[in-house]
């Protein structure tokens, strides 16, 4: 016999939500902070090591990657300011062009990360272990690194995915948005990770 | 207030019938008090597997050289002993169990901020407990590393070490989670006039520890995927082989580790705080001086992890940094030591079972920290560093300290949790014998560590064995009484006489609902006018 | 206990937003061509930083938040430089 028929509901708490983003977002910053930690101290220890193997790296396409999540940033901020105006079409425009950074993103990646396993350059390859030690410490930083940003990615492109459907079903609209409001947060934290990196990877020569 | 505490035309928590039917109502619930109970359950069941390991090694450690197994297997055992108590016991512990079945009701709330992420770090616990388990089992063999997974060891040994550490790695995401739930839930939640200082003190322990949860287990999980890569990729970050730096791990390691233990005493001092002025009839003594600390604790742990590694090669400056911060950080621990005594004085002391247990929390937590104070110190430290000795400092401080306050809670709130009362003879006498067991057991490690005896060691010279014949027999002491007071309780909640609502004159909210609690814990939402411990 | 109104950006804002971000990562790019030796990490990290900041403020709406998550933010900030800082005490004078 069911007797949950008195179920008090609560008011929806569109605050707690957003609280709860950001204290996630703390956990994703000190996740790579972690990284970032271990990077300076093998910086501090094999200077002209990593910056003899930061040449290795492309700065043209780092430097375009960051220009594509720089406007994605906009266009998802964008995304949200035009849902609160009530402009259903132009958020889920911006929106998709937003995974379509994301998209674009992840290819350059693709394409760098393969220009480096022809190369025979990966983790745990022979020519890897054959390197210098700040070399090989430079580039298990620089796979390790850019690989879990790029696994972040992904995440926040399904999540964005998923906002975008439900502004198109109408669960996301005006009045209840918090959905594309933390979905944008978690972006701007990818964007984020992503304005250390580039120099701290590519812009050390 | 509108709730009539003692009326019997209510629908319990414990009766409530959703939506889900037999044991989908419990592992698909999403109330925080079965949800509370689901960990209590889980935690007791890993509690005690991991004392019968201990009892194991305690077997082995009567005698010299082999007892009852061979080397391997004992740096398994006391691998997997830590890797239970730690991530699956005493790191969730009261925070899962007293925190969820306790923490939204003592701030007016029907619920945490999201009851489903509630759940869900439920069930990843019990998949991150599945994954250590099975890390014994596996085709490699149990891990051999410690629980502490030091490199390099730990990168070339052939054991289940990923398992193991993927194990943390999804034990420390539901341990984040809760944290998170807590923050917005104690942010957002609290009832109308329940400012922050008029919280009950174990909610503000909740709130210092789920900061620290939400904040330093990242840092491990990266650390522990670093670890990963590094047995499957040789990326070399703490393999001196390659270029990397083995104290970079303990670095890593302890920069959550530390603070760990921090999440793990937090919520212990809090219940101690709660049934300490229930049992003296007295309010808190410097009420807002025991937050403060609570949220200093929290602060300066994270500043103190290098005292774990004095001996492994780290500069002077670092030396001596974490040395004068390890000292620093005990001085919030000593204020609420201070509090306790204080709010005791003229008071009214009736010294039921939570109340023994309460007791022999100070006496056994001030044993443990006076005995971090030789561990903090540089010079002391180097002769005690990796002896016994540490094994019984960090003994006393978590389990006479939190494991303590646990049974502390338990018999606390057991009359709360379940409506029904249990037998205070037996919970006196299973009390005297742990109390008894725990001292005989712990104490002699001092003396041995002192004298030279080290941790972790599987044989030992012969002049250490007085030590161990009596540890071991004081092992056999404590889990007699341990069993004893489970049986006590079990007795209790099942056949136990129906307790009231508020057996023991207490004053906060949970005493003002009927026992067991109602399914959404409050008729009306009550409004807060007065302070939480408004005895005198 | 936070702000009731919800601020809505404006998307030329955003816009110029996004500008200023462009403009300091060529910049970056630029600065850290010439061979400023050790200031160059420092530079990089400088710039990187106010780039992070303008990300935090505008993009993530920090400007238009109550007190409450701008002292959180600045708080994980600071304990993630303290243990920074801590470890280095190791690293700098072994």
């Amino acid at each position: 016999m069911e007797n949950h028929s008195n179920h008090i509901e609560e008011p929806r708490d569109d605050y707690a939500a957003k609280l709860g983003m950001w204290l996630f977002i703390f956990t994703e910053l000190l996740l790579f902070g972690g990284l970032f930690l271990v990077y300076s101290i093998f910086r501090f220890k094999f200077p002209t090591q990593f910056h003899q193997a930061a040449l290795e790296l492309n700065v043209t396409i780092g430097a375009i990657n960051t220009v594509i999540l720089l406007v994605s940033s906009m266009t998802v901020a964008m995304s949200l300011a035009a849902l609160q105006k009530n402009n259903k079409k132009l958020a889920k425009i911006l929106l998709l062009i937003t995974v379509f950074c994301a998209l674009l993103f992840l290819v350059n990646k693709y394409f760098e990360w393969g220009v480096k396993f022809n190369e025979g350059l990966y983790p745990g390859s022979d020519l890897m272990l054959q390197l210098e030690h700040g070399s090989l410490l430079y580039f298990s930083l620089y796979f390790f690194m850019t690989g879990l940003h790029a696994l972040h990615i992904i995440i926040g492109m399904i999540i964005l995915l998923v906002a975008y459907f439900k502004i198109n079903s109408g669960k996301v609209n005006i009045g209840k948005y918090a959905l594309l409001e933390n979905g944008a947060l978690y972006w701007h934290l990818v964007d984020l990770i992503w304005i250390f990196l580039f120099p701290l990877l590519y812009l050390i020569s | 207030m509108a709730n009539n505490i003692e009326s019997t035309d209510y629908v319990s928590y414990l009766d409530y019938q959703g939506k889900h039917k037999g044991i989908f109502a419990w592992i698909l619930a999403t109330d925080h008090k079965r949800i509370g109970l689901l960990y209590m359950y889980a935690i007791a069941s890993f509690f005690f597997i991991g004392a019968i390991l201990g009892l194991l090694m305690r077997i082995e450690l009567i005698a010299p050289g082999e007892t009852i197994m061979k080397p391997q297997t004992y740096n398994g055992i006391f691998t997997v002993h830590g890797i239970i108590m730690i991530f699956m016991v005493v790191i969730p512990g009261l925070s899962v169990v007293f925190g969820n079945l306790f923490m939204p009701i003592l701030i007016g709330a029907r619920d945490v901020a999201f009851p489903r992420l509630n759940l869900f770090s439920w069930w990843i616990y019990i998949l991150g407990c599945i994954m250590a388990v099975s890390s014994q089992f596996l085709r490699q063999g149990p891990p051999d590393t410690g629980w502490t997974f030091y490199a390099p060891y730990s990168i070339s040994t052939g054991t289940n070490v990923i398992m193991a550490t993927a194990a943390a790695f999804v034990l420390g995401f539901s341990s984040i989670l809760t944290g998170l739930n807590f923050i917005v839930t104690i942010h957002r939640m609290r009832a109308p006039g329940m400012g922050y200082f008029r919280m009950p003190l174990f909610v503000w322990s909740l709130y210092a520890t789920a900061w620290i949860q939400l904040l330093a287990t990242p840092i491990v999980g990266i650390t522990l995927l670093m670890l990963i890569a590094e047995r499957v990729f040789n990326i070399g970050f703490f393999d001196p082989a390659l270029g990397g730096d083995p104290v970079l791990f303990q670095h890593l390691f302890w920069i959550y580790s530390h603070p760990a233990v921090y999440i793990m005493i937090l919520p212990a001092m809090g219940v101690i705080t709660e049934i300490i002025p229930t049992f003296s009839q007295r309010k808190v003594y410097g009420y807002k001086a025991v937050a403060f600390s609570s949220l200093a604790i929290a602060g300066v742990g994270f500043l103190v992890w290098g005292h774990h590694m004095f001996t492994s090669g780290m500069s002077n400056t670092a030396l001596w940094f974490f040395s004068l911060l390890t000292f620093i950080v005990a001085v919030p621990s000593a204020i609420k030591v201070f509090n306790w005594i204080a709010t005791m004085y003229k008071g009214s002391i009736d010294l039921k079972p939570p109340m023994l247990y309460a007791l022999s929390f100070i006496f056994l937590f001030m044993i443990g920290g006076l005995s971090g104070l030789v561990l903090g110190s540089l010079a002391t430290d180097v002769h005690v560093h990796d002896t016994s000795f540490v094994v019984a400092h960090f003994h006393y401080i978590v389990f006479g300290g939190m494991g303590f306050a646990f049974f502390a809670a338990i018999h606390y709130w057991l009359p709360k949790i379940y409506g029904r009362m249990y037998n205070f003879k037996w919970a006196n006498i299973s009390w005297a014998i742990i109390f008894v067991g725990f001292n005989v057991l712990y104490f002699p490690l001092f003396i041995i560590g002192m004298q030279g005896m080290p941790r972790r060691y599987y044989d030992y010279l012969p002049q250490f064995q007085t030590g161990h014949v009596i540890s071991t027999i004081g092992a056999f002491m404590l889990i007699i009484g341990f069993i004893m007071m489970v049986i006590n309780l079990i007795n209790g909640a099942r056949n136990g006489a129906k307790a009231p609502a508020n057996p023991w004159n207490g004053n906060t909210l949970e005493w003002k609902i009927p026992s067991p609690p109602p399914h959404e814990n409050f008729d009306q939402i009550p409004v807060i006018t007065e302070d939480p411990y408004n005895y005198l | 206990m936070h702000k009731d109104s919800t601020h809505i950006s404006e998307y030329k804002t955003l816009g110029i937003v996004l500008l200023i971000l462009l403009f300091l990562t060529f910049t970056t790019i630029e600065v850290t061509s010439f061979h400023l030796m050790a200031a160059t990490v420092l530079v990089a990290l400088i710039i990187a930083g106010v780039k992070g900041y303008i990300v935090l403020t505008y993009f993530m709406h920090l400007k238009y938040e109550g007190i409450l998550l701008r002292v959180l933010v600045g708080a994980v900030f600071l304990l993630y430089a303290v243990i920074v800082t801590i470890t280095f005490f190791d690293y700098l004078y072994r």
